[in-house]
C-alpha cells in the first residue's frame, strides 16, 4: 500500500534528506552530518528536530513531518517583530495531496448549494471586482504547544510555533456570498481546497462555518500575506481567513465554496478536533463523562521571546524582558510579568496595536534582587477580561493550551 | 544552551518590524510551479516492521510517527484505530496488531 507515485523528479537529494529523521543522521556522511538541529526541551523526548531550508518559498524551519509538511516556525523569529515573515510562517497540511504547480488563469473560486446564482470566479475577478480588505491575524494551530503536555499525547508534536501572524489582504466573504445571493434557510458554509486525502474513501478536508459567521464581515478569503502573494504551502493562490479562530478553519487552496442548508456533516467539521467542553477545555486524565465540542476561538496567549530556559540574567540589575501576546478571539487588555513564580505581578508597557486579532510586542524592566534560580511568568488578558490560566490545561488531543509561560534563569552577580 | 541576557541600558525600545504591515496594492498573481520534497525513510528494522511499512507510508512519512512521544499501548491502539475507522486507511486486522506491536517495542512506555 506503500504510496509509488511520487514524481521522480521530487526524490532528489535534497528532499530525501529533507526527510530523514534525527536517527538516520549518524548514518550520513560529512556534509549531510553538519544537519543543524533545534532541541525542543521536551521530557521524555524526543526532542531534536531537523532545521530544514529545502522547503519551496521557506527559510529555516523546524522540521516537524516531511510528508504532509509540518513545518514549525523556529521561536527566535517572534523576538523580531509582530509579523512573521512569509518564509518563516509556520506550515501543516493534513493531506500530502496538493498541487505544486498553480496556473494563475485557469483557477477557479466556485461559490455553489444554496444560492441564487452558482459563480466561478476566476483571480481577476477576486482581485479586482470586489472590495479589497486588511487585517493583522494569527494563525495559531489548535495544537500548538501539544508536545508539552504533560502526560504527552498524539498528534502534531508542535513546540510554540505553530503560530504567526501576518497582515492578510482579500475580499470579505461577506462580498463573495451576496454576490452569489443566499437562499433563506442557508445555515452553514462549507470550505474546501484543492488538497485530496490520498486514500479512498477518506475523508476530504474540509470545514464550514455558521451563516452568521461566515457573514460577519470579518471572515475572508486572502489573496496576500505581508503585501505578497501567499507561499504555496500556507495556501497559494486563495485562503481562507477567520480572525480570533483556530488555524484548522483558514481553509488552504481555497477553491470550493458551498452553501448548505442543513449543519455539515463531514467528518472534520462533525468529528475531528473536539476538546472537552469544560472551563479552559480542560479535564484531569483518565476522567470521562464529559461532553466534546469543536474547537473554535483561540484563547489568549503570551511569551517571553529575549530570555530562554536556563539563560543567565545580571543579579540587582535592571534587565529588559520583551515578548509578544495576543487576546485570541479579541484584542490585549495588558500583559504582566512575575519574576517569584507568580506571587506578584507587574504591568508590561504594550507596543503598538496592529489589529485586534494580531500580536501585540510588549516589554518591562525587572530586576532579580540577588543571585540563584528565579522563575519568570508571563500573563496576558485579553479586552473580554479573560486572563491565561495558572494552572496547567489538558485534554485528550492536546488542543487549546495556553497556561501561564514560565521561564527558568539563573541571576548572576555582575 | 545558556544565553546571557543583557542588562537594560544596552537594550532600549521596542524592537522594530521588518515588515510594514501595509496594505498590499498587489495587482496580479503569479503562477507557481514548485517541488514539495517529499521522504523515502523508512521506518528502523525490526520485528513487525514490513507491517508498518507496507500500511502508514502511503499518507504520511515515517517521521511523523518517530517523532511522537512514547505511550501505553492502548494509546497506540486508538492510534492506529483513527487511522482505519476515520482517516479510512486499509490496514488488515493481523496488519492491525503487527503495528501496534511495532509501535509498542520502539516507542512504548513501560
Amino acid at each position: 500500500m506503500r504510496d509509488h507515485d511520487v514524481q521522480p523528479s521530487m526524490l532528489t537529494r535534497r528532499g530525501v534528506l529533507g526527510g530523514m529523521g534525527i536517527a538516520s543522521l549518524a548514518l550520513l556522511s560529512a556534509p549531510a552530518s553538519a544537519q543543524e538541529t533545534v532541541d525542543l526541551d521536551v521530557p521524555g523526548g524526543p526532542s531534536m528536530r531537523m532545521v530544514t531550508t529545502s522547503y519551496p518559498q521557506k527559510g529555516r524551519m523546524i522540521l516537524q513531518r516531511s510528508s504532509p509538511p509540518w513545518l514549525e516556525t523556529p521561536f527566535e523569529v517572534f523576538d523580531q517583530g509582530v509579523f512573521t515573515p512569509n518564509n518563516q510562517h509556520y506550515v501543516s497540511w493534513h493531506w500530502a495531496n496538493f498541487p505544486a504547480d498553480i496556473d494563475v488563469d485557469s483557477f477557479r473560486l466556485n461559490v455553489r448549494g444554496q444560492v441564487n446564482q452558482i459563480l466561478s470566479l476566476s483571480l481577476k475577478d477576486v482581485l479586482h471586482g470586489l472590495p479589497r480588505v486588511d487585517i493583522a491575524a494569527v494563525n495559531q494551530c489548535a495544537g500548538n504547544s501539544r508536545i508539552y503536555a504533560v502526560p504527552r499525547v498524539a498528534g502534531a508534536q508542535w513546540a510554540d510555533g505553530s503560530m504567526s501572524n501576518a497582515i492578510w489582504t482579500g475580499v470579505r466573504l461577506k462580498d463573495v456570498l451576496d454576490r452569489a445571493g443566499v437562499k433563506a434557510g442557508a445555515v452553514q458554509v462549507r470550505f474546501g481546497g484543492l488538497d485530496d486525502p490520498a486514500m479512498e474513501g477518506a475523508p476530504k478536508f474540509l470545514k464550514s462555518l455558521t451563516i452568521d459567521h461566515a457573514r460577519d464581515r470579518e471572515v475572508m478569503i486572502a489573496f496576500a500575506m505581508n503585501g505578497e502573494q501567499l507561499p504555496l504551502l500556507n495556501g497559494f493562490p486563495l485562503r481562507l481567513v477567520v480572525p480570533g479562530w483556530c488555524g484548522v478553519y483558514w481553509v488552504k487552496m481555497l477553491n470550493d465554496i458551498e452553501v448548505l442548508d442543513h449543519p455539515d456533516t463531514n467528518y472534520w467539521t462533525a468529528t475531528g478536533y473536539r476538546v472537552p467542553d469544560t472551563p479552559y477545555n480542560t479535564v484531569k486524565p483518565g476522567e470521562t463523562g464529559f461532553k466534546m465540542v469543536p474547537v473554535t476561538r483561540n484563547a489568549p496567549r503570551s511569551f517571553i521571546t529575549n530570555i530562554g530556559n536556563g539563560d543567565s540574567v545580571p543579579a540587582a540589575t535592571p534587565a529588559l524582558a520583551r515578548g509578544i501576546a495576543f487576546g485570541g478571539d479579541c484584542g490585549v487588555a495588558r500583559v504582566d510579568l512575575s519574576i517569584d513564580g507568580g506571587k506578584s505581578w507587574q504591568p508590561a508597557q504594550l507596543g503598538a496595536d496592529h489589529g485586534t486579532y494580531g500580536f501585540r510586542q510588549w516589554q518591562t524592566q525587572f530586576t532579580l534582587p540577588a543571585g540563584g534560580a528565579h522563575t519568570l511568568m508571563v500573563r496576558c488578558t485579553n479586552t473580554k477580561n479573560v486572563a491565561q490560566p495558572g494552572f496547567r490545561i489538558w485534554n485528550p488531543a492536546g488542543y487549546m493550551f495556553n497556561t501561564i509561560e514560565t521561564t527558568h534563569v539563573v541571576a548572576a552577580k555582575g | 544552551m545558556l544565553r546571557a541576557v543583557l542588562p537594560i541600558v544596552t537594550v532600549l525600545g521596542f524592537a522594530l518590524l521588518a515588515y510594514p504591515g501595509e496594505a498590499a496594492s498587489i495587482t496580479t498573481l503569479k503562477s507557481l510551479k514548485l517541488d514539495v520534497p517529499t521522504s523515502d525513510t523508512m521506518f528502523p528494522a525490526g520485528p513487525e516492521s514490513d507491517a508498518i511499512n507496507n500500511n502508514c507510508l502511503a499518507c504520511h512519512s515515517a517521521d511523523h510517527v518517530l517523532n511522537q512521544p512514547s505511550l501505553s499501548r492502548e494509546a497506540w491502539q486508538e492510534v492506529v484505530n483513527k487511522m482505519i475507522t476515520a482517516y479510512k486507511a486499509p490496514v488488515s486486522p493481523d496488519d492491525a496488531k503487527a503495528i501496534v506491536d511495532y509501535l509498542v517495542r520502539t516507542k512504548g512506555t513501560s
